[in-house]
C-alpha cells in the first residue's frame, strides 16, 4: 500500500481534502468523529494515514509514509536534511504561512533587521541581557539571523500565543507563522520590511527513504489523476 | 579497530601533553559541562548551532566543552599567577552542519600563556612550539586581526558607526555591506529616513500616534537612537581612500615580510594603524629570533575572521588540506570580559591529536 499522511484535523484537512477532490481522489474520514481513520478511493492501493502536522516531516524522513502534505515551513524546521529525505512534490496553493520577524508598532526607528541589529547592541548595553526574541521556530530563526548579521539577541521558547509577549514583558520581538497579519495588528505589533524569513504553503512532499518497491501500478495511477509528470524519486 | 585508533589518539595526545609540560606549561583539568549562559553571551545564539546544550531542571542549560579557551581563562583570571602557561588535554564537542561527515567528538591538546611583559615575544613563542612540534609538511596561515581593528578604529567616522563595523568584523558580509553604507554620501541616505528630520517633538508625537506601549525598550531608548542617528547622519561618509584600505587589508594575502612594507603603507592613510603595525613588526623580528623564516611565511589580512569571535590579534593554522590540524591566536580582550574588572593579555593554539596522525599516515 501506499501510505498518504494527511493532517488529523482543522482547516488544514480539510483544505487537503478538497484539494484532493478537486482531482478525483476522496478522502473519507471512517469510524466516529474522533476517530483518527479513513479511507480513499478514486485510486486503488493507497493508504489514509492521519497525522498531527508537525509529525509529517518525522514520518515522511523515516519513510513511514511514502507521501505527506504538510506546511514548507515545518519541514525546514524539522529536517535538517530534507534534501535528502525528501522532495517537493506540489505546492498546493493554501495554508499560506509566512516566518517573519515582528517588533512593536511603538519602535518607529526600527523598520529593518539592520535597524534590530543595531537596537540588539542598543538594548544589551541599557538593560544588560540580550534582546529576547519569542519563536517556536528555533532553527529557522537562528539561521536567518545568521545569514543577514544580526547579533545580541537570545531566542526565549514561546510554543503558543507569541505575538502576547511583548506585552508581557518576556520577549521584545517575536518570529512567528503569519497567515494575515491581523494578530500581529491586535498585538500592537509590526512587521519589519525584509524580516520575512521564510515563504510558506502547504505541499506535498514525497519520501526518498520510503520503500518504493511494488508500488508501480499505484503511483501510475495517482500520477495520472494528479497531473504529476515524472515524479523521480 | 576503533579501539586501536583511539588508543594511537590518546597516545599522540599524550605525547604533545608532555612537550608542553616540558616547554613549562602546568597541567590543568577542565569541566565539560560549561555555564550555558557564559557561552551565549561570549558568542551569542550562534554558539547554540555549534555547541551541545543539555538541560538540568534545577542548574538550568550546559554546554559540552566547545573548546577549553573559556575555563582556562576564569580558572586563570580567578586563581591563576602570572606568568602562566597551560596544557590541557582532553575531548571536546561541537555540533556539525547536517550532513557534514566531521566528528563531533575530538580530543584537543592546547597550550596557553598568559603574559604581560612582552606579547610579541609571547606569539612567537606559541608560534614556534607549534611548528617545532607539527610536521613540516603542513600549510601554514597566519593573519592579525589587531590590524583590521586598527584601521577601523582610525577611520575618519563617527563612533556609532564603528561600533558597528567592530561588532560585525567577524561577519564578513554584513562588514562589508556596513562599510559600503557608511561609504555613501550624506544626501542618498537621507532622503530615505524622514525620521533623520523629526525634531524632538516630532519622536514624541510619532510614537503617540504608532500606538500602544509595550515592551521594556523605553521612549527614552527610542528617542536616543534617533537622535543618535540624526547626528550621524550629519557626518560624512567614510571617504574612498580610508574605504580602499579597509578593502586592501581584507584582500592581502602575501608573505609576513612583505606584508610589512605594504602595511607601512597604510599608515599613511590611517595613522591611527600606527600601533598595530609596530606591534606586527616586533612579532616578525621576534618569530626571526626563534629561527621562523618570515620572507617564507605566508600571511593573510583577513585570516581567522570568520572563527569563534574572540581573537583580537596575531592568529595562526597548521593544516593538511581541508583538515586543520592545529589552530591558535591572542585573545586579550576575552580575558578581560571573563576577568570580571581584570584583564591579561594571552595567546595560545590547540592541537587536533586524531587530524595529526591522519596526516602523518
Amino acid at each position: 500500500m501506499l501510505k498518504l499522511g494527511v493532517p488529523s484535523k482543522g482547516r488544514l484537512q480539510e483544505d487537503t481534502i478538497s484539494w484532493f477532490e478537486k482531482r478525483g481522489l476522496i478522502l473519507k474520514r471512517t469510524g466516529s468523529e474522533r476517530e483518527y481513520t479513513g479511507s480513499i478511493s478514486g485510486v486503488d492501493g493507497i493508504e489514509l494515514v492521519l497525522l498531527s502536522a508537525g509529525e509529517i516531516p518525522q514520518e515522511l524522513a523515516k519513510g513511514r509514509i511514502h507521501l505527506g502534505v504538510t506546511g514548507a515551513d515545518l519541514i525546514y524546521e524539522k529536517l535538517p536534511l530534507h534534501e535528502k529525505q525528501i522532495y517537493i512534490v506540489e505546492e498546493m496553493g493554501f495554508g499560506f504561512a509566512d516566518l517573519i520577524i515582528a517588533v512593536p508598532n511603538v519602535w518607529i526607528d526600527v523598520n529593518t533587521l539592520h535597524d534590530l541589529d543595531a537596537v540588539a547592541a542598543q538594548f544589551r548595553s541599557e538593560h544588560g541581557f540580550r534582546l529576547r526574541i519569542a519563536t517556536k521556530y528555533h532553527n529557522l530563526v537562528r539561521k536567518g539571523l545568521r545569514d543577514f548579521g544580526v547579533s545580541d539577541y537570545q531566542l526565549v521558547d514561546s510554543q503558543g500565543a507569541t505575538e502576547g509577549t511583548v506585552a508581557n514583558l518576556t520577549a521584545e520581538a517575536i518570529a512567528d507563522i503569519t497567515s494575515s497579519g491581523a494578530t500581529l495588528k491586535a498585538n500592537h505589533l509590526k512587521l519589519l520590511s525584509d524580516g520575512v524569513l521564510l515563504k510558506s504553503q502547504a505541499s506535498i512532499f514525497a519520501s526518498r527513504t520510503a520503500d518504493w518497491s511494488r508500488l508501480g501500478s499505484t503511483m501510475k495511477g495517482l500520477c495520472k489523476k494528479m497531473n504529476w509528470k515524472d515524479l523521480v524519486l | 579497530m576503533q579501539n586501536e585508533r583511539r588508543a594511537a589518539i590518546r597516545s599522540e595526545a599524550k605525547r604533545l601533553e608532555k612537550y608542553f609540560i616540558a616547554s613549562g606549561a602546568m597541567l590543568l583539568e577542565a569541566d565539560s559541562l560549561l555555564s550555558a549562559e557564559t557561552l551565549l553571551d561570549l558568542y551569542g545564539e550562534d554558539i547554540r548551532a555549534r555547541a551541545y546544550v543539555t538541560n538540568d531542571p534545577v542548574i538550568g542549560e550546559r554546554m559540552m566543552r566547545p573548546d577549553f579557551t573559556v575555563p582556562i581563562v576564569e580558572r586563570h583570571m580567578s586563581e591563576g599567577a602570572e606568568p602562566a602557561r597551560y596544557t590541557y588535554n582532553g575531548p571536546v564537542w561541537r555540533m556539525q552542519d547536517a550532513g557534514s561527515k566531521r566528528e563531533t567528538e575530538f580530543i584537543q591538546v592546547g597550550f596557553e600563556l598568559f603574559d604581560r611583559s612582552n606579547s610579541a615575544d609571547s606569539d612567537a613563542e606559541v608560534f614556534s612550539l607549534f611548528n617545532h612540534i607539527l610536521s613540516k609538511n603542513l600549510q601554514i596561515s597566519t593573519g592579525d586581526i589587531g590590524l583590521l581593528q586598527s584601521a577601523v578604529t582610525g577611520l575618519n567616522t563617527t563612533s556609532l558607526r564603528k561600533a558597528a563595523l567592530m561588532r560585525h568584523l567577524w561577519r564578513p558580509l554584513r562588514f562589508q555591506n556596513l562599510i559600503e553604507q557608511f561609504s555613501k554620501t550624506r544626501i542618498e541616505n537621507n532622503e530615505k529616513i524622514p525620521l533623520l528630520k523629526y525634531l524632538n517633538k516630532d519622536i514624541e508625537k510619532n510614537i503617540e500616534k504608532a500606538g500602544k506601549f509595550i515592551g521594556l525598550r523605553t521612549e527614552a531608548e527610542i528617542t536616543s537612537r534617533i537622535l543618535s542617528l540624526q547626528k550621524d547622519a550629519k557626518n560624512s561618509p567614510i571617504s574612498v581612500e580610508e574605504g580602499d584600505v579597509i578593502n586592501k587589508i581584507l584582500n592581502l594575502k602575501t608573505t609576513a615580510s612583505e606584508a610589512l612594507l605594504v602595511l607601512k603603507d597604510f599608515v599613511k592613510t590611517i595613522p591611527n594603524m600606527q600601533k598595530a603595525v609596530s606591534i606586527f613588526e616586533a612579532r616578525l623580528g621576534a618569530l626571526e629570533d626563534r629561527k621562523v623564516n618570515v620572507e617564507k611565511l605566508p600571511f593573510e589580512g583577513s585570516y581567522g575572521l570568520t572563527s569563534m569571535e574572540y581573537y583580537d590579534g596575531f592568529v595562526f593554522s597548521f593544516s593538511d588540506g581541508d583538515t586543520i590540524i592545529a589552530s591558535g591566536g591572542r585573545y586579550d580582550a576575552l580575558t578581560a570580559v571573563l576577568g570580571s574588572g581584570k584583564e591579561i593579555p594571552a595567546v595560545g593554539g590547540v592541537i587536533r591529536p586524531d587530524a595529526l596522525i591522519k596526516g602523518f599516515n
